[in-house]
């Protein structure tokens, strides 16, 4: 059951304040300034104080993924006798703004730590009950964007999904929690979100049930030797990607007292997989292309029945050295096609 | 009829004498080094019709046609008007008659590295700094050589100026955002100063070492690292090539804004016009500071000047150079 309404701009921006005192809103903010070059703006995930700081126009560099599995977060503290875990700084519930491809890919995220061999991460689950969605409608593709691909264009897991349109803002309301509050701000309408239905990047998907093993060793994942230059922002910017390194923190001369932290890791970054004694896995980074792709299309998909890669497009948005996943995926169809 | 010319008055239109009597070279100026590519055909025009068809590229990045007639100046000056209109009075340069050639050949064309129009490192938008500048100072006739270089990899060779202006940055250190990767820190002490380290998993930053460059802004993954708002220079000064003591140019004021940059050189002009040696032909800059002494330069050109916060002044100068009369230093290796 759902209902739709429509509100004037001025009215969402009303009903947004009104919303701000109960909740915390997150969505995709342009800051400033803030890009990796100078003079450039960064659009990332960020609490937002008020309807106009919704960056509606341009893709996030980041994704929302921060909300449920930030950067860098403490799981608890110790003593040397006992240990705390860590409290979140507010019990505040989070109206996320995001599309359709950031919610199935929070989906993925979902299946990794809260399905994965039957155990549940409770740092991540708390942070993940208290999100609502609101989705972005996404009619049109950004550069890059190849979600249709993935299958990850569509979703039905939205209590509220808006089309902001010129002066208006149409929303379709599912569920209870949220319908009083938009029908009093708006008026009734008719509006269900579409979605995106053709991206101009498509990728074809490797058909194999199972790869055959000399793709693994093949001369295919060579030229990713030298292009890639291990700087880990395709991992950083993925929404699916949910690797992290855990780590133990001793505050002063202490050897006793500390905190243990997990902080983002990434299959491209040097000492992803380095091991006591000095071994590591995949030191050429064409070995951890290969390692990303099969784990984005085929292996989560083996494990959950769907693939991990939601097709945002991020990676190659933010790739310093334009490897694009897009492509690399149709390169090795293409090469499996042709036998190897 | 003989040639009757006041070679003061053409030298101060931007003609030269050169080795070929009766003809002359005209220096075009190109603020920052950047100019609307259909300019060029204007320039081309001028060298094809009034010199020999060539056109030189200065160390400046401006231009230079040889081999005009100086009975032809008058000619080229009226030529000139649209490469003048759109590179000097566009940028704010007061010039009576347009058509009648450029009002100064003192100050040298301000020259600047491509900046972040392009390049990825740039801090700053140096051409129009460079073309700030010029608005600001030009016409003066006192040899005053200035370019604006994005970053500290200084391609512009800032230090061979007089006023060598390095835009630098702020580096803003978000502690929750950093993944603890390393990448600034390998950055920095691979290519920069190792003003990071890691502590704990996070970086710390060496205040007295970081100089702005910005690559653990560009290196990072996550945008822990951003600039802080506000462009930020450091201003060398009084660099020099030459036969007497060629030098480098050092550090004079560090993370200052772009107004405190450009009152510094307006009020060397002053101070120039107050000091210079008239009795010489033109007296450089960097040898009227070694005359009055840095104190005097210090007080006159900081007079009045509202710094933004932050901003720091050299304590001491030292500028790395030699002098040139070091014979005694060679020896002979072949007799003829």
């Amino acid at each position: 059951m759902s209902e739709s309404f429509r509100l004037s701009a001025e009215q969402f921006a009303q009903l947004f304040e009104q919303l701000s005192t109960a909740y915390l809103l997150a969505g995709p903010k342009r800051i400033a300034g803030a890009g990796r070059f100078s003079g450039t703006d960064l659009v990332r995930y960020a609490f937002l104080k008020s309807a106009d700081e919704l960056e509606l126009h341009e893709k996030s560099w980041f994704s929302p993924k921060e909300l449920v599995f930030p950067p860098d977060e403490t799981l608890f503290y110790f003593n040397g006798q006992q240990f705390t875990e860590a409290t979140l700084p507010d019990d505040h519930e989070i109206i996320v703004f995001l599309r359709p491809c950031d919610i199935n890919g929070i989906d993925r995220l979902d299946r990794m730590f809260l399905e994965n061999a039957g155990v549940v991460d409770p740092y991540y689950k708390r942070r993940r009950e208290r999100l609502h969605y609101f989705m972005i409608e996404c009619r049109e593709s950004f550069e890059n964007c190849f979600c249709v691909s993935m299958q990850a264009n569509r979703t039905s897991d939205y209590e509220v999904a808006l089309r902001f349109e010129e002066n208006s803002v149409q929303v379709e309301v599912c569920g209870q929690k949220f319908v009083d509050l938009f029908a009093r701000a708006g008026e009734k309408a008719e509006f269900k979100p579409e979605f995106v239905s053709e991206n101009p990047v498509r990728v074809e998907l490797p058909t194999e049930e199972t790869m055959p093993p000399e793709i693994f060793n093949d001369k295919f994942w060579d030229e990713y030797d030298s292009r890639c230059i291990a700087c880990g922002r395709c991992n950083t910017s993925c929404v699916t990607c949910s690797c992290f390194t855990t780590t133990d923190l001793f505050y002063g001369d202490s050897r006793q007292c500390g905190e243990r932290r997990r902080v983002w890791d990434g299959c491209h970054l040097d000492g992803f997989c380095d091991m006591a004694g000095g071994h590591t896995f995949r030191k050429d980074k064409g070995e951890r292309m290969r390692f990303k792709t099969f784990h984005k299309i085929y292996d989560f998909r083996k494990r959950f029945g769907v693939d991990m890669c939601v097709g945002c497009g991020r990676c190659d948005d933010v790739c310093p050295e334009y490897i694009s996943f897009s492509n690399c995926i149709n390169k090795l169809s293409a090469k499996l096609k042709g036998g190897l | 009829m003989s040639l009757d010319l006041n070679r003061k008055k053409v030298t101060k239109n931007a003609y030269r004498i050169t080795k070929r009597r009766n003809y002359s070279a005209i220096r075009i100026r190109v603020p920052g080094g950047h100019l609307d590519a259909s300019l060029i055909s204007t320039i081309a025009a001028i060298a094809e019709k009034f010199g020999d068809g060539t056109m030189h590229i200065t160390t400046r990045q401006g231009f230079e046609i040889p081999n005009i007639p100086f009975e032809r100046i008058s000619e080229v000056n009226a030529a000139l008007a649209p490469v003048i209109d759109k590179l000097q009075v566009k940028n704010g340069v007061v010039i009576e008659t347009v058509g009648a050639g450029y009002p100064g050949a003192g100050m040298r064309n301000i020259s600047a590295c491509i900046g972040s129009r392009v390049c990825p490192f740039a801090n700053a938008d140096t051409t129009a700094l460079a073309q700030r500048l010029e608005g600001e100072l030009f016409p003066n006739d006192f040899h005053v050589k200035i370019a604006v270089t994005g970053c500290p990899n200084d391609c512009i060779k800032a230090h061979m100026q007089d006023f060598g202006i390095i835009s630098i940055c702020e580096p803003v250190y978000s502690y929750d955002d950093c993944i603890g990767c390393e990448a600034c820190v390998k950055a920095c002490s691979r290519k920069v100063t190792g003003a990071l380290s890691m502590r704990d998993g996070k970086v710390y930053r060496d205040e007295r070492r970081c100089i702005g460059c910005g690559e653990c802004v560009l290196a990072c993954p996550t945008a822990a690292w951003t600039r802080r708002p506000g462009n930020l220079y450091r201003l060398l000064i009084m660099g020099r090539t030459g036969k007497k003591n060629p030098r480098l140019a050092m550090p004079f004021l560090d993370r200052v804004s772009e107004d405190v940059v450009c009152q510094v050189i307006r009020n060397t002009i002053a101070y120039i016009d107050r000091h210079i040696l008239r009795c010489l032909p033109k007296e450089h800059i960097g040898y009227i500071v070694d005359r009055t002494g840095l104190e005097v330069f210090k007080q006159e050109v900081l007079a009045g000047i509202s710094f933004n916060k932050g901003a720091r002044v050299a304590k001491t100068m030292q500028w790395p150079g030699y002098h040139t009369l070091n014979d005694a230093n060679f020896k002979l290796i072949k007799e003829s």
